[in-house]
């Protein structure tokens, strides 16, 4: 692990004194990675990547939108049919939105998956929850700014949950609002908001790489890496490897872009906001129908309210409920069906919430909420006890225990172990 | 006060000082950063309509703004007066008789918020779904409200909030 061969003397003057080649060279080149990732680590990347074209595509937005809400709906309108390539722009940047939670989800469920939250990862992983709660934020907010009727009675409903705090809960309301209902100062704020949280996002996604970077990516074999031969550079075979997954992902984003934009947005968000009339079904984007089916599911106000942050908050206690000291779901027979179980129980939840909150439905939204709950509080707590996990690999290097038997290791990674 | 063998106990002391005053000086200049937040002065100012209630004919519902929101008006007629004085307390998720709520009987005037999360009831329209007590019905998360805007089923954890209003003349109320 040396340093990089600077031969361009003003890098090597500039590095001497502003180490940034070292370190770019260091965290993004010759950085050790696991040689046996497979495809669900490409999500890290893409989220990254995400990440830029939504600040790029907002920021662009944000030179042609006003943030009034006599002008915001004709502002984004304008920004449609008037602006050049406004349209595209802003189709980047509403279904990047729903890309963005796609691979963010995809990316949580990897984690939940190969056990990445467990130890010494815990940090890592808490972080990422702040970072999926802050693009919550993000997201209702922006949802907000075109002023249209699911723009408006989504903030309504949303900012209402507050309401449910006992006794200041009206108060905090009207803080939100600055007024009496959701209105143009509520408007002003959530503009600004949706504009500075995203740079948050960045920061905290600096936290999460440090805490990456302290030992490395997990693994689909959950093990920890022994030594150089189970390793490789990340430049050029994963750089190469997120290239690659970035094409992919990105033709399917413009196809979505350019030739179903709207099919993960609501059609009444192109009728303008009005505070007098309710649409008759009003349901969130895509991405929080998971929550808002728990929401609805407790027949309780408050209840219902503090059912949907436990849903986020567990998550934070995860590395804590699941004691099972093996990572990967590979070789725990039990966790790896409960796993799909659990994945089933989210997309029943999503498809849920997007349903009216009447007969079976809400019978069907109460048992897969508690099933939610059910597998992070007791199944995994028991699971940790009663499961009897299938015998490890000795390292990434020798996959097959005992080595030399079975499946043999491939061989250049062979040659280069160590006695 | 302290002596030499105390140095520490001083320095301490001008730590928690120093700590407290800072403290104190945040808690200052946070509270101006939060209620900034809170309705400004011209937000404030507009909080009060004026609606004639002579207009509004008998069984017919009428949607006035005020504070941004909708209050609903409803001339009531005999029968809808009848079925809310006629409703047993006791079957009420939020007790209160019909008389409180609406002193001048044939005119309910009634915020036409949902208690549960802010959504518009239906019940204004002719055509509208009036849920199972004949009042409002809210389609976000299906509460019903009867014919005195009393939450009778669903999430809403209360009645539908009378506003404060007065008669400011025989049919001119004043909201706010
Ligand atoms: C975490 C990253 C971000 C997410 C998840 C996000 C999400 C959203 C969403 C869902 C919308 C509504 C789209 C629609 O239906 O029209 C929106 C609109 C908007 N966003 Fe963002 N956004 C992000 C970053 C940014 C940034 C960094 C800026 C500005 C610097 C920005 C500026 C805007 C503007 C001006 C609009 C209103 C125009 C429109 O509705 O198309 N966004 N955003
Ligand atoms: S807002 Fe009316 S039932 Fe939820």
């Amino acid at each position: 692990m040396s340093g990089p061969k600077l031969t361009n003397p003003v890098v090597r003057w500039i590095d001497h004194r502003l180490p940034v080649f070292t370190f770019l060279h260091h965290e993004m080149h010759e950085y050790p990675t696991p040689k046996n990732l497979n495809y669900w680590w490409n999500f890290g990347s893409l989220a990254g990547i995400t990440l830029v074209i939504m600040i790029v595509t907002g920021i662009i937005l944000s030179m042609h939108y006003t943030a009034h809400v006599d002008h915001a709906f004709q502002s984004v309108e304008r920004i449609m049919r008037d602006v050049n390539y406004g349209w595209l722009i802003r189709y980047i940047h509403a279904n990047g939105a729903s890309f963005f939670f796609i691979v963010v989800y995809i990316h949580i469920f990897r984690g939940l998956y190969y056990g990445s939250y467990k130890a010494p990862r815990e940090l890592l992983w808490m972080l990422g929850v702040v970072i999926l709660l802050l693009m919550m934020a993000t997201a209702f907010m922006g949802y907000v700014l075109p002023w249209g009727q699911m723009s408006f009675w989504g903030a309504t409903v949303i900012t209402n949950l507050f309401s449910a705090i006992p006794l200041v809960g009206e108060s905090i309301v009207t803080l939100l609002w600055g007024g009496f209902s959701v209105d143009n100062p509520t408007l002003n704020r959530f503009f600004s908001l949706h504009y500075l949280l995203p740079f948050v996002i960045v920061g905290v996604v600096v936290l999460h790489i440090i805490a990456l970077h302290r030992f490395g990516s997990n693994n689909p074999l959950g093990i920890d890496v022994r030594g150089e031969q189970d390793t490789i550079s990340f430049h050029p075979y994963y750089t190469v490897k997120d290239m690659f997954g970035l094409s992919v992902f990105l033709t399917i984003m413009a196809a979505v872009v350019f030739f179903l934009p709207n099919s993960m947005g609501h059609p009444d968000n192109y009728i303008p906001a009005n505070p007098m009339v309710t649409p008759a079904h009003i349901v969130p984007e895509w991405y929080f129908l998971p929550f808002y089916a728990i929401l609805r599911a407790v027949p309780d106000k408050l209840l219902g309210v503090l059912a949907m942050f436990a849903a986020i908050a567990v998550l934070f206690v995860l590395p804590w409920l699941d004691r099972s000291p093996v990572r990967s779901a590979s070789f725990r027979p039990i966790y790896k069906i409960m796993f799909w179980v659990f994945l089933l129980d989210c997309v029943a939840l999503t498809y849920l919430g997007a349903m009216p909150a009447e007969g079976i439905y809400v019978v069907l939204s109460r048992l897969c909420t508690v099933y939610y709950f059910f597998h992070f509080i007791v199944l995994l707590p028991a699971l940790s006890i009663i499961e009897t996990p299938r015998s490890l690999p000795r390292s990434i290097g020798k996959p097959v225990l005992g080595g030399g038997n079975g499946i043999p290791a491939p061989a250049p990674a062979a040659a280069r172990e160590k006695p | 006060m302290a002596d030499n063998n105390d140095q520490s106990t001083r320095r301490d002391f001008i730590h928690v000082a120093s700590v407290s005053a800072a403290a104190l000086g945040a808690a200052c200049i946070a509270w101006p950063l939060i209620d900034q937040l809170n309705p400004a002065a011209d937000t404030l100012a507009l909080s009060t309509t004026e609606f004639d209630v002579s207009g509004v004919q008998e069984g017919m519902s009428v949607s006035v703004v005020w504070r941004g929101k909708p209050v609903f008006v409803r001339h009531r007629t005999k029968a809808e007066i009848d079925e809310a004085a006629a409703a047993e307390l006791s079957d009420l998720p939020d007790p209160q008789t019909d008389a409180d709520r609406a002193p001048r009987p044939e005119i309910l005037v009634l915020l036409g918020v949902c208690t549960h999360l802010g959504c518009v009831p239906l019940g204004q329209k002719a055509t509208d779904p009036k849920g199972e007590w004949g009042g409002w019905f809210c389609p976000c998360h299906g509460s019903h409200y009867d014919t005195s805007g009393r939450i009778r089923k669903g999430p809403a954890p209360t009645n539908l909030v009378i506003p404060p209003y007065k008669y400011i003349s025989d049919n001119i109320i004043k909201i706010g």
